[in-house]
């Protein structure tokens, strides 16, 4: 597990998803396997989210508003696909509607299998998450604090 | 008379854990108009029917919805057992209602949690989903998985649950029961919770019949509708006795929703103590030809499972009624007329379940 000095909120989303993994999502953030421990806490604001977890895969209208509120979050940031439907589409990726992982809308940066995602699978997918935005947040030290991310 | 103002709610909502979006026409802090769209979460699954065959199509109705998951599958095998004349042994139809009434206690205990999130009761949101986690163990110790259970199938279930384990079940419930009447407690009888839901979002019986409510948005306003009084399953063989509330509001929809919990226990415990030996499937020879409505209770109320086949491999048209879509228009009548700060609360009221409204 990455060491990180602050404590990285998730903007959760769903995009296409059966919401099989928006509740393992939130079964996750509550008491029993409890990411808030780590001081990782669910935000409805894009403004203040570091994290975006992005449930299930794109069609043409969350497109844009997966977008949206991609660009409304701070720099830098890390995208996380929950599921197998954020991943590669799943059993839907033949459905007409559907364009298939996130991957083709945003850059992702950690992918979690299953379906649904387990909650164990999705609190490691975001400690995973954590150390990419510390490494992000290295980077842009390096070259200077105004240079993007 | 004040300005208008239009006021967008969703789809990223932080009540809402699923993208719905509302134009909310105010009048100072009146909503007099209420503009739904939707499609946010579109996939087109209905047509899927075309490229997978019926016996591949349970997988594709199990991930309609993760929250009913094994009520729309159920659904679904029904309708294609009614048009083959399979004759499903009753060990399977027995295990089909427990896992449907242990499916109908999560997604309330959910709905709780995610209600007391909506009016602001952050610890109550937490404790509910605290209380959720035994029933998903269960699951995940009788099928395999968490939420998307995948044991429904043409011709019976894939797993047997065998003895002992169905004991420790029930009395796994029964101290859940304990905990639960803590936390219902407070649903019912603390003041803040009372004053923020009663009296809020009413609809009367008569409007209810008119425009089509069915399931907790039906009974809460007098009308005794639930499905498993048609006796699919193993409900004939139960006592089913339809939660009815005759107030109509908010608080009334929260009370039949907490009363369910309890009898949905009690019906695991009366399936328990019916269920037969014997085998959980039979073998599933030829192709669905013919067509069926299936009509299924949700959690949310009546979904219809339309099956359509020619005797080829694929089936020729698959549709999905779900009880969100039907609850729609009240939702818009209540929603004119609401405080702004009540919407939230009328909206998950109304238990929406985006993704199988728009599949």
């Amino acid at each position: 597990m990455g060491w990180f000095k602050r404590s990285p909120w998730i903007l959760h989303y769903n995009a296409t998803s059966c919401n099989g993994c928006d509740i393992e999502l939130i079964a996750s953030l509550t008491p029993l396997y409890d990411l808030e421990r780590f001081g990782i806490i669910n935000t409805g604001n894009p403004k203040h989210a570091d994290i975006l977890a992005v449930t299930g895969s794109v069609n043409e209208k969350s497109t844009q508003v997966v977008r949206n509120l991609y660009d409304q979050m701070p720099n830098p940031k890390v995208v996380v696909a929950v599921g197998i439907c954020a991943t590669s589409g799943c059993v839907f990726q033949d459905c007409y509607n559907v364009q298939g992982g996130v991957d083709k809308v945003l850059p992702v940066d950690v992918y979690i299998p299953g379906c649904a995602a387990r909650p164990e699978a999705i609190i490691d997918g975001v400690m995973k998450a954590c150390e990419i935005l510390e490494e992000k947040y290295a980077q842009r030290k390096k070259s200077g604090k105004l240079a993007e991310s | 008379m004040a300005h208008k103002n239009i006021i967008p709610f969703g789809p990223q909502h932080p009540v809402l854990p699923e993208p719905i979006h509302f134009d909310l026409v105010t009048e100072d802090e009146k909503v007099i108009d209420a503009i739904p769209s939707i499609s946010y979460v579109h996939r087109g699954l209905e047509r899927l029917v075309e490229k997978r065959d019926f016996i591949d199509m349970i997988h594709v109705a199990d991930r309609i919805c993760g929250l009913c998951s094994f009520m729309h599958s159920l659904g679904y095998c029904q309708a294609v057992e009614e048009i083959m004349g399979i004759e499903v042994p009753e060990r399977a139809l027995y295990l089909r209602s427990i896992w449907a009434e242990l499916s109908r206690v999560h997604s309330h205990i959910f709905w709780l949690g995610v209600a007391a999130d909506a009016f602001g009761f952050e610890s109550l949101f937490m404790q509910a989903l605290r209380l959720r986690e035994p029933v998903l163990d269960i699951f995940e110790e009788t099928t395999g998985a968490r939420v998307i259970l995948g044991v429904c199938k043409v011709g019976g279930v894939r797993r047997d649950i065998d003895d002992d384990t169905l004991k420790g079940i029930v009395s796994r419930l029964a101290a859940l029961k304990k905990d639960l009447e803590e936390l219902c407690n407070v649903f019912i009888n603390d003041y803040s919770v009372r004053h923020r839901l009663s009296g809020v979002g009413y609809i009367s019986r008569d409007d209810a019949y008119i425009l089509g409510c069915v399931g907790p948005m039906a009974r809460a306003s007098g009308l005794a509708m639930d499905m498993r009084l048609t006796g699919y399953a193993a409900y004939k063989y139960l006592d089913v006795e339809p939660a009815v509330e005759p107030a109509g509001d908010c608080y009334a929809r929260c009370l039949v929703r907490v009363r369910e919990i309890f009898h949905s226990i009690d019906l695991v415990r009366q399936a328990v103590g019916k269920i037969p030996a014997g085998p959980v499937d039979v073998k599933v020879t030829g192709t669905p030809d013919g067509e069926y409505y299936s009509r299924v209770e949700q959690p949310r109320g009546e979904v219809i499972h339309y099956v359509k086949g020619n005797g080829a491999k694929f089936l020729q048209r698959f549709r999905v009624r779900v009880p969100t879509f039907n609850n729609i228009p009240a939702m818009i009548k209540v929603l004119k007329g609401a405080e702004v700060a009540d919407v939230p609360n009328i909206i998950l009221t109304l238990d929406p379940c985006i993704s199988c409204t728009e599949r």
